[in-house]
């Protein structure tokens, strides 16, 4: 069996696309099966915001100076603005302004 | 003993749905850059405008679909397609934690649009349902909503990027390597309860960081929301 050669974009997307859709499944699937006992219900509670802190903080430091002070500006707009729109703006805008400056 | 009552039902209303894609409005400029970034770098690799959309379309998640592109061969054999589905998975095995950590609320709503819904999720709709339903929010609409208008505004935002080319091959110029770093801190500041997460929010970052430096790709993101996770669970205030 020969594929043609045109094929081949469209299998290796829809292998990515079938890889995707599992895993955005299947954590809600395995979760229906787990009894919500205090420790799973406190450990799903606080799993958001692991999510968040174990993005950031790593991607931050690959980042370098540029993206220590842009989380730091779109989280300090945020705590005071509490608007998402300009916590972004500000800290889109401290990140291209600190490497247009040729730092971080 | 009597039986525990039953948790109440969640709606889902298209009012919620509305509601959805309204919070998803700030993230918008960031969205679009992206995606356009993404669809630059098919058109780098080779991809025809068809396949770039098809790509957004289908995958629907930014960061796999760069780190995918960047493994794009010039001539296929079945290795390489393995190889790409694989760091896909791996970029994308966030979302399953995001799934578990929606369940409780989700699964309360009705089963058909809740799944129309999961096969919508992304960093975007996950982080504005947390916090729509960390505030005291309940309609299951919201998070179906979102990611429902995102996946239309991703894929459309594909062709443009497709048609400009390089002006928008290098992530770093506009931020657009910081777009998800930069919305999920903005996002962070209505999750933080200061009981609960004070000791898990460290444990996060702190085997987020030593797996970064141990470990390619984005495996930082499985290791530490789980040690976070679990800690939370450990360090739970006992009633």
């Amino acid at each position: 069996m020969s594929v043609p050669e045109e094929a081949w974009p469209y299998i290796a997307i829809t292998g990515m696309a079938a890889a995707t859709f599992l895993v955005r499944f299947a954590g809600y699937w395995i979760m229906s099966r787990v009894p919500p006992t205090p420790f799973v219900r406190a450990a799903l509670e606080a799993l958001p915001g692991a999510i968040i802190v174990s993005t950031v903080v790593p991607l931050a430091m690959r980042g370098g100076l540029a993206a220590w002070i842009g989380v730091a500006v779109a989280a300090a707009v945020m705590v005071l603005v509490r608007k998402d729109i300009a916590a972004l703006a500000a800290g889109m805008g401290a990140v291209i302004a600190v490497r247009s400056f040729g730092l971080g | 003993m009597p039986a525990a009552p039953a948790p109440p039902r969640v709606p889902c209303t298209f009012a919620g749905m509305v509601e959805g894609a309204r919070l998803t409005v700030p993230l918008l400029p960031g969205t679009l850059v992206f995606a356009a970034a993404v669809g630059a770098t098919s058109a780098e690799k080779g991809l025809t405008l068809g396949q770039a959309v098809f790509m957004s379309l289908s995958v629907y998640a930014g960061a796999s679909q760069l780190l995918g592109l960047q493994l794009w061969p010039q001539v296929f054999s079945l290795s390489a397609i393995a190889a790409i589905v694989v760091v896909t998975m791996a970029v994308n095995l966030r979302f399953l934690l995001m799934g578990a950590s929606l369940q409780p609320w989700l699964s309360r709503g009705p089963a058909g649009p809740v799944h129309v819904g999961l096969a919508a999720l992304t960093d975007a709709n996950f982080v504005v349902a947390s916090r729509y339903h960390a505030q005291g929010g309940q309609d299951a609409g919201v998070f179906i909503g979102a990611g429902l208008f995102m996946w239309v505004i991703w894929t459309l935002a594909t062709i443009p990027g497709h048609a400009l080319g390089h002006l928008l091959t290098d992530p770093k110029r506009f931020a657009i390597d910081m777009v998800m770093p930069l919305t999920f801190t903005a996002m962070s500041v209505g999750l933080f309860r200061l009981r609960r997460d004070r000791l898990a929010w460290p444990v996060a970052a702190g085997v987020a960081v030593v797996t970064a430096q141990l470990a390619d790709g984005y495996w930082f993101i499985v290791t530490g929301a789980l040690a976070g996770s679990l800690a939370a669970g450990v360090l739970r205030e006992r009633a």
